[in-house]
């Protein structure tokens, strides 16, 4: 089947024609392999996309149900050559390391600031807690969203 | 030539500073190239069949099913290795695929190629292979006595008769952890047309790779070119080969790129795991706390196959008595032979395991003599000048063990826990915790490790710099793993040669020799040292060849004129190629003993846990560590190792655990096996002790296992002060504190 949506603003018609994951049409077909698959079930946060505004694993969504919807993901994150403050932050602190979680929670902290400028430190790790990273041991990472959050409260 | 140019000093970048990463941004816009993302034209996809059992016979295999199915190009089984039927990191005990009888369970029986991912998986599942299941032995002590053992390694070191006068016995036992790195096995491997391959693979060591991959398929060291490639994370899990040779074969047998990802599950199956563990302990002291003799068993689970249990034994064994002198001691190491999956190399290889013995054993032979245990560690801590307890090595490199203790000892604490928020309290938001019924405990442990490899290995790696019109180009095939060592072998460059613009790029193994594994620690000081060695050379000749003074980014000076402008010496092709050995080591003799390590680091930590003794849940409020780096070249990439390390601790002591039932995995997936995630990480303060070392670059050490070594014996020490239960046994389960 033919499923159209919009995805990082711009709009995309997939054939898809296998109950894949809308993880497998973004890495596959789209080519948009900024998304990562490290456990395929939801676990670790590293296929992290917006949909329709809400923060979602997109190894559990089915492909053809992005149906209409409206997409975000890591590729869409800053604005041209220009880095997102989560972004710009995170490379400063030292919060990137292996890279493999890096996309999922970049993505998971824009949909944080999204919804909420001025997140306090216990809401950034409530906001973080389905992003599994095995390498910095999150402080590079915390340190960095406490740095944009003061910044953007100010 | 322009004539405005004075001197630059590099300021930017170099040692000492914590620049950012050069893969920081890529990596951050998910444009960063992993191996999972590869892709060539014609590209088929591999999928692996594996064993369902932890042994069996192989009765027959029918691979007609399998190839039946549309899409599918080849379906390979033992019988098509071509060359060397075995692998194996230091002994090649390892079918690259089972032939007469499956060791373990998920074991490799057969590879099929089609021409994608869910085809390749259903022909998989269609292969016919008939077993006969025999019954596996899982029990490393049974192995042991049955003599079914990888490595035993007895130390004795002095008088044998020697007896203290207050004693401590104690039995330990370590679980089975995982590295889980977040990028799975993956890679693609391309056939050049003329009989040979390029594989670009997850690897830690892509020169032991390609050495392998050779062997059975059957070909000549140039046909197979092993190319470093981005790589989600390792600890230990990359060393081993798991895919590659599959790759290789399959891309060989149908001319095509082949490409292969591991599924999460898989990746449990396919790689190997911290070594399980079983320990008993006796401790001798006088009265005055001296050690006086220390006694240790360490029986480790190898798995089916040897991969390092050797290495990891040797570690287990050497380091048996922690950072304490002690001149009477009796250690036999056996690595033992079962039928559970394959064990090897993770962060603090051996080391972690036996730190949580002899830790809770210094602890309770302080209790014994009425001793605080940080008086009672500072008494007996091991020095510069002093003999390694186990191995009577002289440590001729600094070891500031005494320092660390009193450093971390001097970290203010954290004010007792007001905050009754739910995601401060042990139970988080599962809302079950009480806040009555928490206890908050304090633990300290100290531990060592050696850095670099041991026991006589011809330790080295090779680094080559470059100049050209760009500025100083870095090749080598070490692999970042995560851990920064493109930024810091940037350092060392810009530091060495004087110049800004330096660029590390990696070379594939028919370019550069061997960099070694990215493991041991080792990377920041042999890679390193090869790097600072061929840009103080690069620099001395360039200034011997045009008698000048300083090397900049402008070129070569001589007092106030810039004599040779950047261009010509990149035009002249100006190159340096250096092959960096650290210092040499033995083999042990009969009773353990040599000058075995290259060099040692020790870190301490102080865990800070609030425990809900009713549910026995456990939050780790705080870990603060002192740790011995020699000096810190990236105090920011230091601090990440750090970190990334404790944590790792963290799960090791309180929820990460493989379990296995007669040797089948129950957990091989992120639901089932716990990983800490952002609430359970502790706060951190870390105190770098830099004592510069004896030949790192610019007195560097190894920083990346530290951490990890003593943070579990910590963070366990904590929960026993909190509940007063005795908690021999990582990782610490609720039960254990609940209903023990």
């Amino acid at each position: 089947m033919i499923v159209e949506f919009t995805i990082n603003g711009e709009q995309v018609s997939a054939h898809v024609s296998h109950p894949g994951s809308l993880l497998d049409l973004l890495r596959d077909d789209l080519g948009l392999s900024g998304s990562k698959d490290a456990c395929e079930q939801g676990e670790c946060g590293s296929c992290s996309v917006i949909l329709d505004g809400e923060l979602v694993c997109s190894c559990l969504v089915m492909a053809a149900d992005v149906a209409g919807s409206s997409l975000t993901t890591v590729e869409g994150v800053g604005s041209g050559d220009a880095l997102h403050p989560v972004q710009e932050a995170m490379q400063r602190a030292g919060a990137v390391q292996c890279g493999f979680c890096t996309p999922g929670i970049v993505v998971a902290a824009v949909d944080l600031f999204g919804r909420n400028p001025s997140p306090t430190p216990l809401d950034i790790r409530e906001a973080l807690a389905g992003n599994i990273c095995r390498c910095t041991g999150y402080g590079a990472i915390l340190r960095a969203l406490e740095l944009v959050a003061s910044e953007s409260g100010t | 030539m322009t004539t405005s140019v004075t001197r630059r000093r590099v300021t930017e970048g170099v040692v000492g500073q914590s620049p950012a990463r050069p893969d920081g941004v890529p990596k951050l816009r998910g444009e960063f190239e992993f191996a999972q993302d590869l892709r060539a034209e014609g590209m088929l996809w591999g999928a692996t069949v594996r064993s369902p059992h932890a042994r069996a016979r192989i009765v027959s295999i029918d691979v007609a099913p399998a190839l039946a199915v549309g899409g599918v190009h080849a379906c390979l089984t033992a019988e098509d290795v071509p060359g060397r039927a075995t692998f194996g990191l230091e002994h090649p005990d390892q079918p690259v695929l089972a032939g007469d009888e499956v060791n373990f369970w998920g074991e490799p029986v057969a590879v099929v190629a089609a021409e994608d991912e869910v085809t390749a998986r259903r022909a998989a599942g269609l292969v016919e292979v008939v077993y006969e299941p025999l019954e596996p032995l899982t029990d490393p002590a049974e192995a042991d006595r049955r003599d079914q053992v990888f490595r035993r390694l007895q130390i004795r070191r002095g008088d044998q008769t020697a007896r203290g006068t207050v004693v401590v016995e104690g039995r330990y036992e370590v679980g089975m952890q995982d590295q889980a790195p977040l990028g799975t096995e993956a890679g693609l491997a391309i056939p050049d047309g003329q009989g040979g391959v390029d594989l670009y693979a997850t690897s830690q060591f892509v020169h032991v790779d390609q050495e392998q991959v050779v062997a059975s398929l059957g070909l000549r060291p140039d046909q197979v070119r092993s190319h470093p490639t981005g790589i989600g994370g390792a600890f230990g899990a990359r060393e081993d080969v798991n895919l590659h040779i599959h790759l290789c074969m399959l891309a060989l047998h149908t001319g095509r790129p082949v490409k292969m990802v591991y599924h999460r599950s898989e990746s449990f199956a396919g790689h190997v795991h911290r070594h399980p563990a079983w320990l008993r302990y006796r401790h001798e002291a006088d009265s005055d706390g001296r050690l006086v003799r220390v006694e240790a068993e360490v029986l480790l689970d190898g798995g089916a196959y040897a991969s390092t249990t050797s290495a990891v034994l040797a570690n287990a064994s050497y380091f048996a008595v922690g950072p304490y002198r002690c001149d009477s001691v009796a250690v036999d190491g056996t690595g033992a032979r079962t039928n559970n999956p394959p064990c090897g190399a993770m962060r603090g290889f051996g080391a972690v395991q036996v730190c949580f013995g002899y830790e809770t054993q210094m602890d309770r032979l302080a209790e014994a003599l009425g001793m605080d245990p940080l008086d009672l560690r500072e008494l007996n801590a091991l020095g510069t000048g002093d003999s390694m307890p186990t191995t009577g090595q002289v440590i001729a490199t600094p070891l500031p063990t005494g320092d660390v203790i009193r450093s971390l000892r001097a970290m203010p604490l954290p004010e007792p826990q007001t905050e009754t928020h739910h995601s401060h309290l042990p139970g988080g938001s599962g809302l079950t915790t009480e806040p009555g019924q928490v206890r908050r405990g304090i633990g300290y442990a100290f531990g060592i490790k050696n850095l670099g490899f041991s026991e006589g290995a011809d330790d080295y790696a090779q680094a080559r710099i470059r100049l050209t019109t760009s500025g100083a180009v870095v090749e080598t095939a070490a692999i970042e793993v995560g851990q920064g060592l493109v930024t810091v072998l940037a350092q060392i460059a810009r530091s060495a040669l004087g110049v800004s613009r330096v660029e590390v790029t990696h070379v594939d193994t028919s370019k550069i020799d061997s960099a070694g594994s990215t493991s041991a620690s080792r990377q920041t000081q042999v890679s390193g040292g090869a790097v600072l060695e061929a840009a103080t050379r690069l620099r001395r000749k360039i200034m011997s060849e045009h008698d000048g003074d300083d090397l900049d980014d402008d070129g070569v000076w001589r007092g106030e004129h810039l004599v040779v402008p950047w261009p010509s010496l990149a035009d002249a092709g100006w190159a340096e190629t250096v092959t960096f050995r650290h210092p040499s080591t033995t083999q042990p003799d009969d009773d353990g003993q040599g000058v075995i390590h290259a060099d040692f680091a020790v870190a301490g930590h102080r865990a800070v846990v609030d425990v809900d003794v009713e549910l026995g849940l456990v939050k780790v409020v705080r870990v603060d560590t002192a740790q011995d780096v020699g000096l810190a070249l990236n105090p920011a990439a230091v601090r990440g190792q750090i970190e990334g390390g404790i944590l790792q601790g963290v799960g090791l002591a309180v929820m990460e655990e493989l379990v296995l039932k007669d040797g089948v995995m129950l957990n091989a997936n992120f639901t089932d096996y716990l990983l800490p995630t952002i609430l359970d990480a502790p706060e951190v303060e870390a105190l770098l002790i830099e004592h510069p070392g004896s030949w790192g670059p610019f007195g560097a050490k190894g920083v990346g296992e530290p951490p990890t070594i003593s943070s579990t014996a910590a963070v366990v020490a904590a929960i026993r002060a909190a509940s007063g239960k005795q908690l021999n046994r990582v990782p610490v389960r609720p039960q254990d504190i609940a209903l023990s």
